[in-house]
């Protein structure tokens, strides 16, 4: 399977170069994409989910956009791809199906995935659409800091390799309960981190999900709620039939659209460059486009300041993190967040031994570094042939370059090369969020059935036959309120919900992991302690953050707007046509806001920072170590050296199953 | 394998054990720590040390650019070592250590 990836890789590779060769003609891409279409109210809210944690550029009320440009897909040939992904994924599940018979086939794949088959899974569970899409959208806006911030989601993996990985895949058998209640009493234990791990892939999925529909709505024109029924319908289809098994393949099916997807287009914009990154940098710096975008878009300055450089400034940090506190909270969420993500913990457990798991994280590295690196190309590229200006216009979080872009270079080619390239990363937009879907659905339905069912209801006492039962009753349960969750999110803005997984992840799930795997005098308090106070208090700092709405600030804006306009009224000047309108709209906005307060009765954030991490890290460490400390027990210090050797050697694990 | 009947105590003071633990923890928690420092460098650097960031290097392509692109080149750097030692020399121990067990 994996050969044919890189056969696909490199047929796509050749047939761009044999196309860019003679792709002299100019682009007139830009009428067939430009289709005036009715304004979908929350296109820049399709940011949240296809965005990284936290960071949208707070769209602060913006005023009605009259007509909003809208990317036209061939819908044929893009429905075509769509069937095509569909029907690949759908023959992997048929045949793990058969497949699936003991509860480690379901979670784990009988620990028969190879280290390199499990590396590009993980590429593929990790690499949501806020990679693929956001921070090529993002470099694509804000130039260098979009690139910033994509580096800490690579570096999370050195976490990921040196402390987690090996020892998850010695010590743990299914989920993460199974190595957090080792030396703790395993009922309270296992309850509790299955709350949290169900907390942390809802408001991950719910992020997808609502992402999904967006994203589905935007690119082919589906209703909100169609999208999201088929989305979930797929998802459930592969993890109530496929388990883990099929999860995997339609992640390293996924990652391997992903990559040839990017490496494409990265060397159409290689090849418009002369293949030259110096001359590639100095057409950014000295682009008329983004210099304006930077001058005025960005910086606000209304007339060019004298020996400003708007074009290299867009190469330099400062245009979008503009808060260096909540940057570094956010590094520490990613870094620490991305080995307590129980959907990633749980991708070690598919492996036979610690060798391969310490494998796969070291090529899943090298495929996300990769890919990382071409996204920069894709969105300087973007910035330079399709300019910000009108990336911005079809989309505030800039979420539709790389759509933009193929299809500009694609329509160099020919008309049809355009198409077919949009129709093309399309399907791989819809296969990513399959696979990162899958993925939080089968850890959050292990947690129930596993941790929940059958080893604190059932005591352990479980049939193989009633196990995979209880984890397809609950993948299908985990599955339909997901859907149901998606659709009545709809209208809401979902940003926060990936900062709270990572602070979540980070907060509560690493530290009784760390503690757990390497320190002696950890036990069941320390655990029940960790998990509660790291959970509560990240969710408690996100929800007084400013990440939610506050509508006492849209009242306030407003009441500026009205203040301005009426004293230019009352000063005897006549107001333009688009004033008139801003006036009404800002006073029906003050009258909507005014006294409201965010859903816990705040007018304004208690807490400065969108990213709880900084504080709720050293929180949850701290609370898992006093508990710890608080209630000491013999047991837990002596069941210590078995753990310790366990997860140091590898002695004792189970024997893998031949996939 | 009959896990119940193994001695983990006197596993966990074997020498052989002792001295893989001692290895892995110093090898693991360094590398970890520097490559923590090593990216925290970047958001703060890029916020307190602009100056810096805005220096050019080769043609238009400044510092800063660099700075963020080695962060890649040294997690892979950290990751190849990493493997290189622990096939090498863990994995190694980890065999002897099984191996005298049996």
């Amino acid at each position: 399977m994996k050969r044919l990836l890189i056969v696909f890789t490199l047929v796509f590779a050749l047939a761009g170069l044999a196309g860019a060769a003679d792709a002299a003609k100019p682009g007139d891409a830009a009428q067939a994409v430009l289709a005036a279409v009715a304004a979908s109210p929350s296109v820049a809210q399709a940011a949240p989910a296809v965005q990284a944690p936290a960071q949208a550029p707070a769209p602060a009320a913006p005023a009605a956009p009259a007509a909003k440009p809208e990317i036209k897909a061939n819908k044929t040939i893009t429905i075509g791809m769509f069937l095509v992904i569909i029907a690949i994924t759908l023959a992997v599940v048929v045949n793990s199906a058969r497949k699936t018979k003991t509860a480690a086939d379901f979670y784990a794949a009988g620990g028969g995935i190879t280290g390199t088959q499990n590396g590009w899974a993980i590429a593929g569970d990790y690499m949501s659409a806020a990679s693929f899409l956001g921070i090529s959208g993002l470099i694509s806006l804000y130039g260098y800091d979009g690139f910033m911030y994509s580096v800490g989601w690579l570096v999370a993996y050195i976490t990921v390799l040196l402390i987690v990985a090996e020892p998850c895949r010695n010590a743990g058998k299914y989920t993460l309960g199974d190595i957090l209640s080792f030396r703790t009493n395993p009922k309270p234990v296992r309850a509790v981190c299955a709350l949290s791990v169900v907390s942390v892939s809802t408001f991950y999925l719910t992020a997808q999900m609502v992402g999904a529909g967006k994203l589905m709505q935007l690119l082919i024109g589906v209703d909100y709620k169609m999208a999201i029924i088929g989305v979930g319908i797929l998802m459930v289809g592969y993890v109530v039939f496929g388990g883990m098994t099929a999860t995997t393949w339609v992640q390293i099916i996924k990652a391997g659209l992903l990559m040839s997807g990017a490496t494409l287009l990265a060397v159409l914009v290689g090849i418009k460059a002369g293949m030259n990154p110096i001359g590639f940098f100095s057409d950014i710096a000295t682009n008329a486009n983004i210099q304006e975008w930077v001058q005025k878009g960005v910086l606000k300055h209304p007339v060019p300041e004298a020996g400003f450089d708007y074009g290299q400034r867009f190469l330099e940090p400062g245009l979008f993190l503009k808060n260096p506190l909540d940057q570094i909270s956010l590094g520490m969420a990613l870094v620490l967040g991305t080995a307590g993500m129980p959907h990633i913990l749980m991708r070690f457990f598919t492996v036979p031994t610690a060798q391969a798991a310490r494998k796969s994280v070291i090529i899943a590295m090298f495929i996300i570094g990769t890919f990382y690196i071409l996204t920069t190309l894709l969105g300087f590229g973007a910035a330079i042939h399709v300019t910000p200006q009108k990336i911005s216009m079809f989309d505030k979080g800039g979420n539709m370059a790389t759509m933009l872009l193929a299809q500009q270079l694609g329509g160099d080619i020919a008309p049809i090369v355009g198409d077919l390239f949009l129709a093309f990363l399309c399907a791989v937009a819809f296969a990513t969020i399959l696979a990162v879907v899958s993925g939080l659905v089968l850890a959050a339905s292990a947690a129930i059935a596993h941790d929940i069912y059958v080893n604190v209801i059932k005591d352990g006492h479980a049939d193989q036959h009633e196990q995979v039962r209880a984890a397809r009753i609950t993948s299908l349960c985990v599955g339909a309120v997901g859907i149901v969750i998606g659709i009545a999110a709809e209208k809401q803005n979902v940003a926060h919900l990936v900062a709270l997984a990572f602070a979540v992840a980070s907060s509560g799930n690493l530290p009784v992991v760390v503690l757990s795997l390497f320190w002696r005098r950890f036990n069941t308090a320390g655990t029940i302690c960790g998990l509660v106070v790291g959970t509560v208090v990240s969710i408690g700092l996100v929800m007084i953050s400013p990440n939610m709405t506050y509508p006492q600030a849209a009242a306030d804006a407003a009441k500026k707007t009205i203040t301005v306009l009426e004293k230019k009224v009352t000063d005897g000047g006549a107001l333009s046509e688009k004033e008139v309108t801003d006036l009404a709209k800002a006073k029906t906005d003050f009258a909507a806001n005014d006294g409201g307060t965010s859903m816990l009765g705040l007018k304004a954030p208690l807490f400065t920072l969108k990213n709880p991490g900084i504080v709720s890290i050293p929180v949850g460490f701290l609370a898992a170590v006093l508990g710890a400390l608080a209630f000491r027990s013999r047991r837990s210090e002596e069941m210590f050296d078995e753990l310790y050797v366990r997860q140091n050697t590898g002695i004792g694990i189970a024997k893998a199953v031949d996939h | 394998m009959a896990l119940k009947t193994l001695d983990w105590a006197s596993i966990a003071r074997h020498p052989k054990f002792v001295e893989l633990h001692h290895r892995k923890t110093v090898f693991l928690f360094g590398w970890w720590i520097f490559s923590t420092v090593f990216y925290f460098l970047l958001p703060i650097g890029a916020a307190y040390a602009p100056g810096l960031f805005k220096v050019k290097i080769i043609g238009n392509i400044n510092f800063g650019y660099l700075f963020a692109l080695s962060q890649f080149f040294v997690s892979w750097g950290i990751a190849m070592y990493y493997a290189k030692i622990a096939n090498q020399k863990f994995d190694r121990l980890t065999q002897e250590l099984i191996d005298e067990l049996q």
